[in-house]
């Protein structure tokens, strides 16, 4: 069964790629009519460029190269033809993952919090006060939400700065506290999305027969919310956390423009408006491995959690 | 002199806010006292109240229910005023609950044994290290089998059977003095049942209990209950012993529930109580029964009656009680459609069926190993006529639902053909089937939870088949709707909720509704009448009799209980681990002689009648899968011949034309 999950991770990752590839191929015009620019209309240079780049070999020879060299983690070189792909995304993704890093710290345990204390004072003040926010959350533009906080946080009060202006290669620790204001606006939003979640699901589960029996035995409440409500409603939590994940990583592009932060999603934004295709290209397969795996790690941690699915497959 | 009583419930009214702001009564003026070693019987429609009555008695009430008058004590303390760590203690202590629904009641992510020892651990002044001793010793005191295997169990790998065994120890687990129990076998297996409630009157009688139990089930009520208390819309009619209630009861309504109830020894369809029961919300002048009462005059529309207490002990809540003999005269019972011509043709044909749900593995596959257990229903060959109605009976396991999901193409057959109209190939599963076929063949299913999509509306619900097969929409499409609501007895109002917001009951007669809106030929009836109340059950035994002798509309009945398969079939199967036993004419199959499997069922019906105490042949083991060879019945046969019957496949005697008997006692032992 987990073998049967993994290797179907493992080919939604491998055609995805190839649609990534088949896509950028289909293309009109190639690496080298772009990388020439004006100059394509001249054949010499277009057929030295080719041959620079390979760009004659097989469509299928070039894939498997590429793929080759992504599962080793050399993505190639770059439209220029002269920087490493792999420098490029490296820093952008580590920056990426230290945005999402950051948001996931602060918005999951907020969201599970907020969830269950209004599941629990379900149409009471702490409720109505969270699910308020959680709707403007929702609803607001992210642009919006994050153009309002500079001009509070940063402009008016100048708690924070504003805009990110280290540099992409810098070290994680030089991005504090820079970093403070998207990592606000995002927590802010996947906190919403969550909760929302993880409310509805403790408010099913407050009224569930094993809830009112668990009552109706004698269990404390604090202990019948702990050991009886809680595992079961935060079990479909898992998966909607997952999805926020992979988006989180995936790119947050709105986010990253206004802040100026240089992550994937900054640099798939530019890397278009440049018609970097092997970097795009490369982004979209990150992207995708990403979503593949945290997926992937939501089932396998819903299976294990789930004692319906894990016996399912445990005992015999 | 008499006892004090234990657990006492004075003018309880308890009720909703509506959105209007109106408080709506849900439970009107209620009196109710159980002394020690007492144990009442609380019977009423769904949605009477009866649930509310019962956790009132241990100061709960549901979400969105408040206390409006009354008072509720239990041992002289207040259970409404009560500090909420005292009221924790007392509940589950010396006051258990066993649950309507165990299924739903056990905490799904906790072990069988967890459970147990928290209720130990609460409750018992047992010192932790004999915890595991004393779960398995409370498992066994519900005579669990493998109790120490059982703990490391979680709900879901348990019996329906199991479950409510389980819910019982847990209640024991503290050594209450009092027992609330919420329907605690409604839809178990008869054995089981019959097992159960034996249990409990043990149980009642060593430990001088006081039980409250809450049920539709009269035949269980008559078992373990010494006096009855009967309700509708949330007020006392009628209280009494048990033999006074069930026997002669005093009370129209009452007398109603009794006439509704399906009886082994009788062939004619049980008597529907018409009508239904008011709702919360509506105000009610006079007397609430008004509408489906044969006896109501004028006075009975204009002023409410007071309950009566008789010098017989009874109570009752009715102007002309002392005319309810004249209902016996007016009642002629409602005569069963013919049984079909023996030359109709085919609707179904089942020719050698089996299925198996074991998916042999790709290995043993490839390797022709021969390692596959045996098939979960084999050898099934049936022909049903047009307009005949067959019973399918056993117990759980015993492949009832497994061979309806088969003809309705949710499990792939393993072998063997099924026929539809004698020419159209029901072989591929439900995805490939052409539409019309789907049409025709509807299922209903034993529960609604499990079938109703909880986001929908009754409207949405009855919309689906009624736009897919007949593209109906705007008003024809609701006028519709509420003519098929009506029919199974629930008014338009009903249109614009939601499941969650049904009784148990209503929730299944939705699912009915919407089985018949696509208007069949073939009705797959997989325990439909099991979650119902016994008057509802009537009414829809009734109205699918109806509909049968209408549009010849043809039934495979599934269902538990022997008396209400006995009531609506014309055919009944007796099945046990996916086998017949025996199958003919339902006169024939009910009478001497029996196979020892079908005497076993029919020994452990419970008859609404404190008189009769069932014949408890064959124990309730559960068993998991079929043997490899020989009679399926051999673990449990009381009668067993010895290795024949481990070795050889049972032959088929034909005791008379069409009754058939799969055993190897010769026909003039059986
Ligand atoms: N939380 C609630 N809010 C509003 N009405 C409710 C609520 N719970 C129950 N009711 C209504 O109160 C009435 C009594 O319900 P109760 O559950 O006590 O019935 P019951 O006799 O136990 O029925 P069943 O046999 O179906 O279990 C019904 O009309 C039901 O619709
Ligand atoms: S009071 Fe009247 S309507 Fe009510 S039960 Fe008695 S006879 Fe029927
Ligand atoms: S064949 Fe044997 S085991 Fe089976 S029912 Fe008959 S006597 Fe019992
Ligand atoms: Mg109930």
């Amino acid at each position: 069964m987990l073998i049967r999950r993994v290797l179907l991770g493992g080919v939604t990752v491998c055609i995805v790629s190839l649609i990534i590839f088949a896509g950028v191929e289909m293309l009109p015009g190639d690496a080298c009519t772009q990388f020439l620019g004006e100059y394509q209309a001249d054949e010499e240079l277009l057929a030295q460029c080719r041959k620079d780049l390979d760009l004659n070999r097989p469509a299928i020879d070039r894939f498997a190269e590429w793929t080759q060299g992504a599962i080793t983690g050399d993505l190639g070189l770059a439209a220029d033809g002269t920087t490493k792909i792999s420098t490029i995304v490296g820093d952008r993704l580590k920056n990426s993952l230290l945005l999402a890093f950051c948001a996931m710290a602060v918005g999951i345990p907020l969201a599970l919090l907020l969830g269950v204390v209004s599941g629990l004072w379900r149409d009471r003040l702490p409720d109505i006060i969270a699910s308020t926010l959680a709707i403007f959350a929702m609803t607001i533009p992210e642009f919006v939400s994050a153009t309002l906080l500079i001009l509070v946080l940063s402009v008016w009060l100048g708690w924070l700065p504003g805009i990110v202006l280290t540099s992409a290669a810098a070290p994680a620790s030089e991005f504090f506290p820079e970093i403070l204001l998207p990592v606000i606006v995002l927590s802010f939003v996947m906190c919403a999305h969550i909760m929302r979640m993880v409310r509805s699901s403790v408010i099913d589960v407050m009224a569930s027969d094993y809830v009112q029996m668990a009552t109706l035995k004698g269990v404390p409440y604090w202990q019948m919310v702990f050991r009886h409500a809680l595992p079961n409603a935060l079990l479909p939590a898992i998966n909607v956390v997952a999805l926020t994940i992979a988006w989180l990583l995936g790119g947050v592009v709105v986010i990253e423009v206004v802040f100026n932060y240089p992550g994937l999603g900054r640099l798939m934004i530019d890397s278009i408006s440049d018609r970097n295709l092997p970097v795009v290209q490369s982004i979209a397969l990150i992207v995708a491995s990403v979503y593949v795996c945290v997926n992937l790690a939501a089932d396998l941690l819903t299976m294990i959690a789930n004692p319906k699915l894990r016996t399912m497959y445990m005992r015999k | 002199m008499p006892q004090s009583p234990f657990i006492d419930i004075k003018n309880l009214s308890v009720g909703y806010t509506s959105r209007s702001g109106k408080t709506i009564p849900v439970l009107r003026d209620v009196n109710l006292s159980i002394t020690r070693g007492d144990s009442i019987g609380l019977v009423g429609e769904s949605g009477s109240g009866k649930s509310t009555l019962a956790l009132a008695a241990m100061g709960y009430f549901k979400r969105g229910l408040h206390v409006i008058s009354g008072q509720v004590q239990f041992d002289g303390i207040d259970m409404l005023n009560i500090e909420r760590n005292a009221l924790q203690r007392l509940r589950g202590g010396r006051l258990a609950l066993i649950p309507q629904n165990s299924g739903q009641s056990l905490t799904p992510n906790l072990r069988i044994g967890q459970q147990i020892t928290e209720a130990l651990r609460l409750h018992s002044d047992l010192p932790a290290t004999s915890f595991d001793a004393g779960v398995i010793d409370l498992l066994s005191q519900v005579r669990l089998p493998d109790p120490v295997g059982l703990t490391d169990r979680y709900p879901h790998e348990l019996s329906g059977g199991q479950q409510q065994r389980v819910a019982i120890a847990m209640a024991l687990a503290s050594n209450p003095e009092a027992l609330l129990l919420d329907e605690p076998t409604t839809g178990l297996d008869v054995t089981t049942q019959a097992h159960i409630m034996e249990l409990l009157r043990d149980l009642a009688k060593d430990r001088n209990l006081a039980m409250l139990y809450v049920s539709h089930d009269l035949g269980a009520i008559a078992r373990v209950c010494n006096k009855v208390m009967v309700m509708y819309a949330g007020e006392t009619v009628l209280t009494g012993s048990a033999k006074q209630v069930l026997l002669s009861p005093r009370h129209p309504y009452a007398h109603g529930l009794l006439a509704s109830i399906p009886r082994l020894n009788e062939t004619s369809l049980p008597q529907a109580l018409d009508g239904r029961p008011p709702m919360p919300s509506e105000t009610i002048m006079g007397c609430a029964f008004a509408d489906r009462c044969k006896l109501a005059d004028r006075t009975c529309y204009s002023s409410s009656p007071p309950l009566n207490h008789l010098e017989t002990g009874e109570a009752v809540r009715c102007f002309h009680h002392d005319q309810i003999g004249q209902l016996n005269q007016k009642t002629e019972k409602s005569a069963r459609s013919n049984p079909v011509a023996a030359d109709k043709d085919t609707a179904l044909s089942l020719a050698n069926l089996a299925v198996s749900y074991s998916r042999p593995r790709l290995l043993s596959k490839l390797f022709a190993l021969q390692d596959t257990p045996p098939s979960t229903v084999d050898r099934i060959t049936i022909d049903i006529k047009k307009g005949e109605t067959l019973g399918l009976v056993g117990e759980s396991g015993s492949g009832k639902s497994t061979i309806l999901k088969t003809i309705a193409g949710m499990v792939p057959a393993q072998s063997g053909n099924i026929i539809l109209n004698q020419t159209e190939p029901l072989d591929t599963m439900v995805e490939k089937r052409p539409a019309a076929y789907l049409r025709q063949v509807q299922i209903i299913f034993q529960n609604p939870d499990d079938s109703l999509n909880p986001r929908h509306t009754v409207a949405q619900i009855l919309a689906q088949p009624l736009r897919l097969y007949y593209g109906l929409s705007g008003t024809p499409l609701r006028d519709r709707s509420i003519a098929i609501l009506e029919q199974v007895r629930l008014g338009e109002h009903y249109l614009e909720r939601l499941p969650s917001q049904l009784s148990g009951g209503e929730k299944q007669r939705v699912a009915i509704a919407r089985a018949f809106a696509a208007d069949p030929e073939i009705i797959l009836c997989d325990e439909v009448t099991s979650a119902l109340d016994v008057s509802v059950q009537a009414a829809v035994l009734d109205l699918l009799d109806v509909l049968k002798r209408q549009d010849g509309t043809t039934y495979i009945f599934v269902s538990h209980d022997l008396a209400v398969v006995k009531a609506i079939s014309d055919r009944v199967a007796v099945l046990y681990q996916g086998r017949i036993c025996e199958i003919g004419p339902v006169a024939a199959v009910y009478s001497a002689p029996f196979h020892p499997y079908t005497d076993a069922l029919l020994g452990a019906v419970l008859e609404p009648d404190p008189d009769v105490a069932p014949r408890l042949k064959a124990d309730d083991a559960v068993e998991l899968s079929p043997p490899n060879l020989g009679c399926p019945f051999q673990r449990r046969c009381p009668r067993k011949l010895g290795s024949i019957c481990e070795t050889n496949i049972p032959t088929a005697q034909e005791i008379a034309p069409g009754h058939i008997i799969h055993c190897h006692i010769s026909q003039v032992d059986l």
